[in-house]
This record gives structure tokens, sequence and C-alpha cells, in this order.
């Protein structure tokens, strides 16, 4: 995937917040990342550290909530997660899997320094 | 040191869904329903796109964006040569298309005397399914020389699209490729979806993957 140029929206949707509340500095972010978007952590902190510097958000922490992968069975109702490969539903087989969660990619929120 | 809980909660790619809405308003308000095509390379995205334009041209105004990573005007050509307008995209090297280049190639287009738009994205079977463009339908063309396994290798490409079309099928008795593995595989990310098998090379199938096109356009259309 295209963990610098995320990591470059990441950066500009902070700004882009922290400006009109009246920060002097980010001090941590807040993302949901889901088991499914693709997402590749290690990369986004080495090109966080990069990107950052000299900027509102130099130091600032990412903490990553994972959100694990939610699987609904459409032929007989069942939920279940990921562990490996996508799978048909545990209990029935079936092939019908329709996913309801895990494929989030988002900044829930910042905390600032403010003056 | 006084601090502060600021609530966001936007997609990271909010940039470019924001780009990818004004392009659907575009062409909304152009009246043209828009296609996207991915696949890896190869696999048969324009051989797709000239046999859709043989089935369709006689009652559909259509134009094509060509999506490539270097500085060639190979597919364009070939759409031009079958007699619609086409743009070609150089994307520099980059690996997908995004919003923002779909809707600067608007601008080469008359999108007001279209009604179908067909996006060839850059051969690829990972990135072009992370970035939205703004079209009213995605499909992925498989093709039966890449192997049965692809949807569980690539599953994020399958999941989002409305149909899945398989090409070369005119190969099945000279290559290993398990149908049944392959659909499962398929149904597993996105049950129900609609799926074709074609030969751009000998036409097999290519009228019911026609048929199911034109009725997406025409119940877009209203």
């Amino acid at each position: 995937m295209h963990e610098l140029a995320i990591t470059e929206n990441i950066l500009e949707v902070a700004k882009t917040h922290a400006a009109p509340a009246g920060a002097r500095k980010v001090l941590s972010l807040t993302l949901s990342i889901g088991q499914l978007s693709g997402f590749v952590e290690e990369s986004v902190r080495f090109c966080w550290e990069l990107l950052t510097q000299g900027t509102i958000c130099e130091g600032a922490n990412l903490i990553i909530r994972q959100i694990p992968a939610e699987l609904h069975c459409l032929e007989c109702g069942e939920k279940f997660g990921l562990t490996h490969e996508l799978i048909p539903c545990p209990v029935c087989a079936s092939a019908r899997i329709r996913i309801a969660g895990g494929e989030e990619m988002q900044i829930d929120s910042i905390e600032i320094e403010t003056d | 040191m006084p601090s502060a809980h600021v609530p966001i909660v936007e997609r990271i790619l909010s940039a470019n869904d924001r780009l990818a809405e004004q392009n659907r308003s575009l062409l909304d308000s152009a009246g043209v329903f828009a296609l996207n095509i991915m696949a890896s390379p190869g696999a048969g995205k324009t051989s797709t796109i000239l046999e859709t334009i043989r089935a369709l041209s006689p009652n559909f105004k259509i134009g094509v964006v060509e999506g490539d990573t270097a500085p060639v005007t190979i597919d364009a050509d070939k759409m031009v040569a079958a007699g619609v307008p086409a743009v070609q995209i150089n994307t520099g090297g980059g690996c997908h298309l995004d919003a923002g280049m779909l809707g600067n190639a608007f601008s080469q287009l008359d999108l007001q005397n279209l009604d179908l738009l067909i996006v060839e994205n850059v051969g690829n079977l990972v990135c072009p399914a992370t970035f939205n463009l703004g079209v009213h339908s995605s499909i992925v063309v498989a093709s039966v020389p890449e192997g049965d396994d692809k949807p569980y290798k690539y599953p994020k490409i399958y999941r989002g699209i409305d149909a899945l079309i398989l090409n070369k099928i005119d190969l099945l008795p000279y290559v290993p490729f398990n149908p049944d593995y392959f659909r499962q595989g398929i149904e597993l990310l996105n049950p129900g979806v609609s799926f074709f098998r074609i030969s751009c090379r000998t036409g097999e199938g290519i009228d019911d993957w026609a048929v199911w096109l034109r009725a997406q356009i025409q119940s877009r259309k209203g």
C-alpha cells in the first residue's frame, strides 16, 4: 500500500483540525485501523517520524486502535472473526459471508497542547 | 501546559473521498454512467473495453479514460481507432488512479455528450482498490492464466466490486484452473456479485456482459 501517502494524509488532517482548535502542538493522535484495511503500521510509524519533523505534529504519539474483522454469515446469521485467510462459515460452511467490520482507516481524535 | 481533546472521526483518505464526490456530481449532472475497470496487467481490460464498445456503441455514446504508469498512448490509441473519444492519463510511475487524476481528465472530454464513461485503471491487483474515483460501478477482469487463487491472495480488490469478469475462458483446456475454487474465493469476499465468463478472443460471453452493463446504464438514467 501507500504508507507514505497515507502518512501525509494523516498529517494533513491533523494540521487541518489542530489550528482552529488553538493548538501549539499536537501531543497524540488516535487512529482506528481495521484488520482488513491493508494498513502497514510499521511503515506508517517510520514515515510519521520523518514527515512530522518541523511540523506541529513533531513528537506526537500515534495511538492505533486495531479494529478486528467482523464477518456475518448471510445463510445462518453466525458472526465470527478472522484468524488467517477468509473461510466459509464455521457453523454452516456457507461461502456467503458479509464483511461487517474491519475495513476502517480513520483518525478518531487528537490531543493538543493549547496556550 | 493545558491540553485539549479534539474529536475528528475522519477517514484518512478523506481528501481523495471529497474529490471522488466532486467527480460523481459532475458525472451525474452530465448524465454519464461511469465504470472503473481494474485487473492485473494483461488480464484483458483493454480487450474487454473494445468488445464492450463493439456491443454498445450503436446505442450509447462512449468515452474512455486510460490510466498507465508510463508515458505511452498505446491503449488510448486503440480506443480512438475504435471510434470513441479517449483521454490518456500518465500517472508518472504511480500505481493506481485516484479521484484527482480522474477529475483532471474530465476537462478533456465532452461529458454532456456521453452516456457511458469507461475508466481503465492501472494494471494492478492491490492499490486501485483503496482509491475511490467517484464512479458508479467498479469491476475486476480476472483471467484464466492468472490462476484460480487470486481472490485468496488479493482479497481487497474483489470486495467492493459490482461484477467480476473471468476472461480467456478459451484457455481453460490448456492451463490449470479450478473454477469452483475460484468461484468460492469470490463468493467469500463478495456474496452474490455478478459473474461473467468471457473470451475477448472468441467473443463468447460478451453478450451477457453487455446486457448487464446496458441495464446498469439504463437504470441510472431512470
